[in-house]
Formats: structure tokens, C-alpha cells, sequence
């Protein structure tokens, strides 16, 4: 590509971006140039970043060592840059529809960018101790975003967030400690933390010793996947932000979270050991999908359904990557984008339809598409979409995901998780069709709909519509090259 | 390793150590004032910063010295601090709501400290480490943690859910002293800058929850669910 800066100093921009955002929104403090601002940085992010996957051959580390980046963390930067454009763009119109905030949209939006920039970090660390310590931060701000609009509602959900997350990923910090115990038995008291040190050291490590550390980083950085059962925060925090932090925390957030547990598992697979924690992952999807089915066909909250979908699809995720091999990692990969794209979507819907109905529950939201017939095609579009119904992309990762999972002898796994996908189909449709088809509401909605609001809804919808029709080939060979590079084998 | 060739009084020192802050985690689980919690975190950190000056010394690891500095000015002063100031503002002196009375949660605790003994010897069995100070360390990171989440489920009060996430923070960072003195140091920095930044977060949301909620007890927090 003539005229890109090379990928380092592509990598540059994406982080001075959004940093400088924050004091310059913070001193500026009028809210229509922090809007601008934020939505400049997040144009800048995504022009920069969605290009890296392509870019990037193999690792490079700079920063002393501090830095580093692979294919697969540039493929959570794109998904991470995607919606951070498309959540900047949202929150211009969905915080200009809400009264009272005026004043500190400012802050909003410098917390907005420190919250981009934590989770731009994350999958660049490459020592796993900082990158925990920047999944702790991305809890931290975002927490603040959760509870942003201090309601008791928001306030407790930030305090339930922040409190659960925490005690997890303390859990996390204690198998980091433990992984690099196990390698001063043979590279000495003080070595380089690097994952690439972590991977090497592994086949000298004692057996059970790995496997402890896993287990523990597992339930952490699991707990902030939001796989079940330690997913409980999740639909109190996804539901009570306000609907670009949703959109933020499920689609950028756990992908982040994702990239960690995947980097431990190419530890185990590096020492031999990959057995157990691919049995471990597909267990745990496996049980998210199966609290996400029930707790979908009885929700009555808008954005609480979102939530539980984000756990049925880290779920998938957990499921693809535990399947693994080629064609797992490939599903994985391709669903964490797919399902960023389209729960942008979603949460940008619910946030729409609650500031016109006044409520967050689906039973005050009727007749949807007459009411709003622009806003309402596109949510039941992304409805349709999200549940793994072509012509959309989900279902293509979702098909790859179960076509590994019946290549490997789980294919038990792979026929709960079938099972599974269609339940969900059933009982999230059937939310939507009583939100379009059911009986007049007794207080009609009120409000329009700004381009501002419905805009990122098309940017959402249209590449997993191309991505349904038409996958690049060049994604598939990317998907392998990463697959190649996490190392990450099959499930037995 | 340091752990390899240890004199026999040091391990005995190391031990003692462990031992005391393993005791002063069952001080805050035996009592119901919310202030005799702070001061016994705060003790907790002081013999953290002891531990890893007698590290320091021993195993010259000189910038164990700055840690422990650091341990006593962050942890053992300024965090007890804000959590004093915390308490203070709330007008809360004491944890009445907890889920079991005093006796029982020792009783729990006691249980959970023998789990964990047990776990960090069969884990010290099986790398050949069975009479070394590691078990002794493995021991206090888990018992701290298991001591910590239990305290964060038999406490309602917001101020206790801090403190068991400080209890689970500071068995980590004792046990690590002892396996891992090496471990870089910028890490260690930036775990302690990150445990002031999540209290102060914590401490502006309890105010939050005081004026917003009304109450910063997890009782009275019930509005979301399923």
C-alpha cells in the first residue's frame, strides 16, 4: 500500500490519537469539539488500524520490548478500531437526544477515548503482566462509563461491574505470578516476562504446575469474556450503560479479553498440554450457551437480551477456538468480528427504540417497523443476522465453527452446540416478532431518529451482508496465517 | 533460585511472616468493625514490606529495597488512608449485615486455609519442593485469596468488598516475594499504581452509591436481575 506509514508508525497514530483526545477534550471542555475530536480519532484509528491484519507478517517488537504485535493482535485492533468509529459515531446523536448531560459530555468523551485507548493497548503488550494490568485499566474506565448516567440503576451495575471483574481477574494476576514461577526453574530468578519467553520455557515447566496457572487465568480473563458461570456482571453493566458503551464493552472489550486466553493456550499447546484446556474451553462455551438460551427466551429487557447474546456468542468464540485447528481458529476469528459488527448493531437498535418508547422493556416496544421503518428494518435485519441466519456472515463463522467441531471427536459439543444456536434462534426472534407484529402500543413513541443514529446502523449492517455473500479470499488466508502464527492446534 | 538455598533461620523468618499475615487476615475476618479491618490490612502490609527487605537483603534483589518502601508508603499508608477516609465519610463504623456470625466465618477460614495447604503441598509435592518455603508461600497466596472472596460473600458492606479485594492483592504480592523476588520491577509498580487507582475509583463510587443508590450495603443493591 503506497502512501501508509509503515506499521509501526501506523501503530503510533492509533495510540497518540485517542490519547490526545482526552486532554484536549478535558480543556477544551465544549461539547461539540470533544465530539468532533473523539470522532477524528476514531476515524484516524480505524483508516490506520484496519489495514494492519494485512500488513503485519509476523512479530514485531519495539519499546525495549515492551510492544509488540502479531497478525492475531492486529486482528483485534481491526475489530477493536471498527467499533470504536462506529460507537463515536452513535454516541453524536444517541447523547445529543438525551437531556441533561450537556454539561459533561466532555468528560464522556475523554473517558470515551481512554477507554478506546486501554483497549488498543491491550493486545499490543508483550509482556502478559502488562497486559493484564491493561485489561484492569480498560475495567476501571469503563466502570465510570457504565455508571455514567447516575441512575441507581447505572451505579449499581458499575459497582456490581467493577467489584465482580476485579475479584476475577485477581485470579488472572495469580496464575501471571505462577507462569512465571514455573519458568525460573530453568531460566533463573529473573528473566524476561515475555509471552514469547512464557511459550519457550513451557515444555520445561512442571505438568501440573502449567495447568494450575492456566485454570486460574482461565476463570480471570474468562470472568471478563463473560463466559458462564462467571458472566454475571455482564448483563448488569451491558445493560444499564448507555448504548454506545454497550456497543464499546461487548464488541471491543471481550475480544480483548479473548486475545489473552488464547495467547495461554498456545503456552499449554507449546508444552504438550493442550488437551485439557481445549476440553476446558468448549465446556465453558458450551455452559454459556446453554445459561445464554435460557436466560434469552425469558429476558423482557431490550438490552439485556443483547447481554445474554454476548454470552451465547463469546460462547461460540470459547467453542471455535476449543474446537481448534485450522478451521476452529478460522471460525473463531471471523465470529469475533462478525459478532462486533452486529452487536454495534443491536445495541445501537435498543438504544434508539428506548429513547423513543421511554423504556427498556420489549414489552412497551410494539409495532417497531411502523412506527420507525428505517431504524426498525435495520435492527430486525441485525436480529435476523445475529441469530446465524444467512445471507449474513454469522452464520458462515458459526457453520465453520461447527464443521470443526464435528471433525474432532467432540462432536457432542458440536451437536449441543447446534442444538443450542437454534433455540436461541427461536426464542430471540420470537422477542422481535412481538416487538414488530404485536398489538398497538397504548402510548405511541415519540422522537425521531437522527442520521447521526441510523447511520452507524448501515456501516454495521452492509460488510456482514458483503461478508455473508462474499468472503474475501484473502480473509481465509489471513485466517490461516494467524492460525499458524497463535499456534493453537486441535481438540483431541 | 532463592527458594533452593535458603538458611534454615531465614525460612523459619519467612514462615514466621507468613504465619502473621495469614493472622491478621483472620482478624478481619473475626471482626464486625470496619476500622479494625483497615488497621489489620494495614499491619498486613508492613509485614509484606518486612518480607521483602529480608528478601531484599538475603537474596540481594536491591530493588526489593524500593518495593518495599513503596509497599509501606502505598500499602500500608496511604491506601488504609483513603479507606479510613472512606469509612469516614460513609457514616458506616461497622458490618452489621454479615451472613454468619464471627465464629462460624473463623471456622470457614480455617477450613479454607487448610485447603489450601493442602493444595500447595500436593503442588510442591509434584515439583519436588515438598519441604520448602514454596509450599509455605503457595499456601499464604491462596489462603489470602480463598479468605478474600469469602469475605466479599459473608460481607454486605461495599467497604468490606475493598478490603477483600486488598486481602486477595496482598496474598498475591506476599507469596510472589518469596517465589518470584525477581519478577520485573516495573510490574510491581504498576500493580501498586493500579490498586490506588482502583481504590480511589472505588471510593468515588461509593459516594455514588451513597447519594445515587442511597445505601452502599449489597443488600439494598437488588435492582438487577435475571
Amino acid at each position: 500500500m503506497s502512501g501508509m506509514p509503515s506499521p509501526l508508525s501506523a501503530i503510533t497514530l492509533i495510540l497518540a490519537a485517542p490519547a490526545a483526545v482526552i486532554p484536549l477534550s478535558l480543556a477544551i471542555a465544549r461539547p461539540r469539539w470533544a465530539e468532533y475530536l473523539n470522532l477524528a480519532a476514531a476515524l484516524l484509528v480505524f483508516v490506520f488500524g484496519a489495514p494492519l491484519p494485512w500488513r503485519i507478517h509476523g512479530r514485531l517488537v519495539w519499546g525495549h520490548g515492551y510492544l509488540m504485535i502479531d497478525p492475531f493482535g492486529a486482528w483485534v485492533t481491526l475489530c477493536t478500531a471498527a467499533v470504536y468509529l462506529l460507537a463515536s459515531l452513535y454516541s453524536i446523536g444517541y447523547l445529543r437526544g438525551m437531556t441533561g448531560v450537556r454539561h459533561i459530555l466532555h468528560r464522556y468523551y475523554a473517558l470515551f477515548a481512554a477507554f478506546g485507548l486501554t483497549m488498543l493497548l491491550a493486545p499490543l503488550q508483550n509482556n502478559p503482566g502488562l497486559y493484564w494490568i491493561c485489561v484492569d485499566l480498560t475495567t476501571i474506565v469503563s466502570a465510570f462509563l457504565v455508571g455514567f448516567q447516575r441512575e441507581p440503576e447505572c451505579i449499581e451495575a458499575a459497582w456490581k461491574y467493577i467489584v465482580l471483574v476485579s475479584a476475577g481477574l485477581s485470579l488472572a494476576l495469580l496464575g501471571t505470578v505462577l507462569f512465571y514461577w514455573g519458568g525460573t526453574f530453568t531460566l533463573g530468578p529473573a528473566y524476561a516476562m515475555t509471552w514469547q519467553s512464557l511459550r519457550a520455557v513451557a515444555p520445561h515447566v512442571a505438568p501440573p504446575l502449567l495447568i494450575l496457572s492456566f485454570l486460574l487465568v482461565l476463570i480471570g480473563f474468562g470472568t471478563k469474556v463473560g463466559l458462564a458461570p462467571m458472566h454475571t456482571w455482564l448483563p448488569d453493566a451491558h445493560s444499564e450503560g448507555p448504548a454506545p458503551i454497550s456497543a464499546m464493552l461487548s464488541g471491543a472489550l471481550l475480544n480483548c479479553a479473548v486475545l489473552g486466553l488464547v495467547r495461554y493456550l498456545g503456552v499449554l499447546e507449546h508444552a504438550g498440554l493442550g488437551a485439557f484446556p481445549h476440553m476446558l474451553l468448549i465446556v465453558f462455551g458450551l455452559f454459556s450457551l446453554l445459561v445464554a438460551a435460557l436466560f434469552i427466551t425469558r429476558q423482557t429487557g431490550a438490552k439485556r437480551l443483547m447481554a445474554y447474546s454476548s454470552v451465547e456468542h463469546m460462547g461460540v468464540v470459547a467453542l471455535g477456538f476449543g474446537f481448534g485447528g485450522p478451521l476452529g481458529v478460522a471460525g473463531a476469528l471471523f465470529h469475533m468480528l462478525n459478532h462486533s459488527l452486529n452487536k454495534c448493531l443491536m445495541f445501537f437498535g435498543a438504544g434508539n427504540m428506548m429513547h423513543a418508547y421511554g423504556s427498556k422493556d420489549m414489552r412497551a416496544m410494539r409495532r417497531v417497523g411502523d412506527y420507525f421503518p428505517v431504524t426498525g428494518t435495520l435492527w430486525l435485519a441485525g436480529a435476523v443476522a445475529i441469530t446465524g441466519t444467512p445471507p449474513f456472515a454469522l452464520f458462515l463463522s458459526e457453520f465453520t465453527i461447527l464443521r470443526a467441531g464435528f471433525s474432532t471427536s467432540q462432536w457432542w459439543a458440536a451437536l449441543g452446540l447446534g442444538v443450542l444456536l437454534i433455540v436461541i434462534f427461536v426464542g430471540f426472534l420470537a422477542h422481535f416478532r412481538r416487538m414488530y407484529y404485536g398489538a398497538a402500543p397504548g402510548h405511541p413513541p415519540h422522537g425521531t431518529v437522527s442520521i447521526w443514529q441510523t447511520a452507524p446502523m448501515w456501516l454495521s449492517l452492509l460488510p456482514l451482508l458483503v461478508l455473508g455473500l462474499w468472503p474475501p479470499h484473502s480473509l481465509w488466508t489471513l485466517f490461516r496465517h494467524i492460525a499458524l502464527g497463535i499456534r493453537v492446534g486441535g481438540a483431541p | 533460585m532463592l527458594i533452593f538455598h535458603l538458611d534454615p533461620l531465614v525460612a523459619s523468618w519467612f514462615s514466621l511472616l507468613v504465619i502473621v499475615a495469614l493472622t491478621l487476615s483472620f482478624v478481619m475476618l473475626g471482626s464486625h468493625w470496619l476500622k479494625n479491618h483497615i488497621w489489620a490490612f494495614a499491619a498486613e502490609s508492613w509485614v509484606i514490606a518486612a518480607l521483602s527487605i529480608t528478601v531484599g537483603a538475603y537474596g540481594h534483589y536491591p530493588q526489593l529495597y524500593a518495593i518495599a518502601g513503596l509497599t509501606i508508603v502505598v500499602r500500608g499508608l496511604l491506601l488504609p488512608r483513603m479507606l479510613l477516609r472512606i469509612v469516614g465519610d460513609l457514616s458506616v463504623e461497622r458490618e452489621i449485615h454479615s451472613r454468619l456470625s464471627a465464629a462460624r466465618s473463623l471456622v470457614l477460614g480455617v477450613a479454607l486455609v487448610l485447603f489450601s495447604y493442602e493444595v500447595a503441598a500436593h503442588l510442591g509435592g509434584q515439583l519436588g519442593l515438598a519441604d520448602n518455603i514454596a509450599v509455605m508461600a503457595l499456601m499464604a497466596m491462596f489462603g489470602l485469596k480463598l479468605i478474600g472472596f469469602l469475605m466479599m460473600m459473608l460481607r454486605t458492606e461495599a467497604v468490606s468488598h475493598i478490603l477483600g479485594l486488598l486481602l486477595i492483592e496482598n496474598g498475591i504480592f506476599l507469596g510472589s516475594q518469596i517465589l518470584v523476588p525477581g519478577m520485573p520491577l516495573l510490574l510491581e509498580l504498576v500493580i501498586l499504581f493500579d490498586l490506588l487507582l482502583i481504590v480511589s475509583t472505588f471510593g468515588l463510587l461509593t459516594r455514588y452509591l451513597k447519594t445515587h443508590v442511597g445505601s452502599t450495603s449489597s443488600r439494598d443493591l437488588q435492582r438487577l436481575v435475571g
